[in-house]
């Protein structure tokens, strides 16, 4: 049934620190790399070694910049990395003719039944964001799974139940946990740094969450400063009367 | 939005396939015998081709009979449902009425069940928030009056198809004039989108990827809106304007009456075209382009 869950028991999602991250795109290549070879139909590459490449992707960096109004001040570079935001109103979800995609009731996940995807291409239309893929090679829909085959797996180590993204970040800047639950610590990450929706006016309500970057502090700066001009003591009367000299 | 030519033929097709049984539902044109069965299989074909159309647009077409199971929440499985329903009732009372019994109460089902359809098809489109332009009542109007001008005109009901027509004519100049600002008044922009918008006015700096994907291919066609005013003017002169004028101008016969019908269909398909390729994606928005 393609209705959303009039609730869930819990909101398994992330959360995206626009702080931190580096715009590496290693948790791209990991994210392809699991689920690729993991459940489901692989992710498809078209034309790999041509001239026109192109992939299926869950995941995807984009680097925007904010130009300031201020004409001297420099625009704010930021890496922004893009997947599906397992929305609690989901719209990709209720247009779904045929049942294949849903969201869970105990973890809020937003799936895709491949086996019931005729690859009509709506759920894509209906998402905001870009998350959903049409695999060109299988003729399905492909999107974020949040790694459900990682989080609940059991024969593999416990610090790897994450996702796959998350796991990979050399910088920090992904977090997986419950939204749900206002002790855990993605949801104090939120309220600390103040996490925001992208665009909250498609009445989407996503469960994923992004980290504002931080005003700059820029540590480095003080110790950098050049070496003032006139300098007094002995230093300074050398220096005055050599240039004299 | 990609302009796919089978979502094009589908729309353009089952419309007319659709406004055609509507007139033949309610009895229109009166005759019995050969007549009426030319007529219901010409509505039946159309509606039939427009469907198969439908199916290459799916990725796995074989599994299209899962997509009757959702009717309660998605506008496509109602669609599929109700387009069943139709051809089955429209099916046996063209039978019937081949055979010189016509039972309205029958046709009247099955004219109220092709105007439901036509209804639900256009709510595929209307109901995208992603897609402001689409977002609006006059979607369902546009494909409602031109599936019931069009099947007017095929059925030969002229003048009800002229007054149709100026009212399709109408709904669409509206529908451009509200049309060209509803992206800007979604509220929707790349600072929504990003969240960036406290630190100066975002903009794209580097894309996530060198190449082409499906997001921009489905999503952001951008190809051929240089033309977009051109073929506004042609589309309705061709789907509207010219019908009117023939429909006014000379008498009623079947040399006229295919003019008529040709030059609406290739103007409905240009018409259709625009509403695709004109669909600005919100999507577009974290790739720079609209």
């Amino acid at each position: 049934m393609t209705s959303l869950p009039a609730s869930t028991d819990r909101s398994l999602g992330l959360v995206i620190d626009l702080d931190t991250c580096v715009g590496c795109h290693a948790c791209v290549i990991s994210c392809k790399e699991w689920n690729t070879s993991q459940y489901g139909a692989p992710l498809s590459d078209i034309d790999a070694y041509g001239a026109e490449p192109e992939g299926t992707f869950l995941n995807r960096i984009h680097t925007f910049e904010a130009v300031p109004d201020a004409a001297d001040a420099p625009p704010r570079v930021v890496h922004f990395p893009k997947s599906c935001l397992h929305c609690d109103d989901a719209p990709c979800v209720t247009v779904c003719p045929t049942g294949a995609s849903y969201k869970r009731q105990e973890d809020g996940i937003v799936l895709v039944n491949e086996d019931d995807c005729i690859g009509c291409g709506l759920c894509a239309w209906a998402c905001p964001y870009g998350a959903r893929e049409m695999d060109q090679t299988a003729g399905i829909m492909k999107k974020c799974t949040l790694c459900v085959d990682r989080i609940y797996n059991e024969n593999i180590p416990e610090q790897d139940r994450v996702p796959s993204c998350v796991r990979t970040c050399p910088a920090g800047a992904r977090h997986f946990g419950d939204l749900a639950d206002p002790a855990s610590d993605v949801s104090i990450l939120i309220a600390d740094r103040g996490g925001f929706d992208l665009m909250p006016e498609q009445g989407t309500a996503p469960v994923n969450k992004y980290l504002p970057p931080r005003e700059k502090v820029d540590l480095l700066a003080p110790l950098l400063d050049p070496v003032p001009e006139t300098q007094g003591g002995f230093l300074g009367w050398l220096d005055r009367a050599l240039t004299r000299l | 939005m990609h302009p796919a030519p089978s979502l094009i033929a589908f729309t353009v097709l089952s419309g007319l396939g659709f406004g055609l049984i509507f007139w033949l539902g309610l009895g229109f044109p009166y005759g019995d015998g050969w007549i009426a069965a030319t007529f219901c299989a010409l509505a039946i074909g159309l509606t039939s081709a427009g469907l198969l159309s439908s199916l290459l647009h799916l990725g796995q077409p074989a599994r299209f009979l899962k997509a009757f199971s959702q009717w309660r929440s998605s506008w496509l499985s109602r669609e599929a449902v109700l387009v069943v329903a139709t051809l089955l009732t429209f099916g046996l009372y063209g039978a019937l009425w081949t055979f010189g019994i016509r039972v309205a109460p029958l046709g009247l089902a099955a004219s109220l069940l092709a105007l439901l359809t036509v209804q639900c098809t256009s709510m595929i489109y209307a109901q995208m928030r992603t897609v402001p332009r689409w977002r609006t009542p006059l979607t369902p109007a546009i494909f409602l009056l031109s599936a019931l001008a069009g099947g007017a005109l095929i059925a030969g009901h002229s003048a009800v198809a002229a007054w149709l027509l100026v009212a399709l004519a109408a709904a669409q100049i509206a529908d451009w004039q509200f049309g060209d600002r509803r992206f800007a008044g979604s509220g929707t922009t790349l600072a929504t989108a990003t969240g960036l918008g406290g630190f100066g006015t975002p903009r794209l700096l580097e894309p996530p990827h060198t190449g082409g994907n499906y997001l921009l291919r489905e999503m952001v066609h951008v190809v051929g809106r240089a033309h977009a005013s051109k073929l506004r003017v042609i589309g309705l002169a061709l789907a509207t304007l010219v019908p009117v004028g023939l429909i006014a101008l000379f008498p009623v016969g079947h040399a006229v009456a295919g003019v008529t019908v040709a030059s609406h269909v290739s103007g409905m398909i240009v018409l259709r075209w625009l509403f695709f390729a004109q669909a600005e994606h919100v999507v577009g928005l974290y790739y720079g382009r609209r």
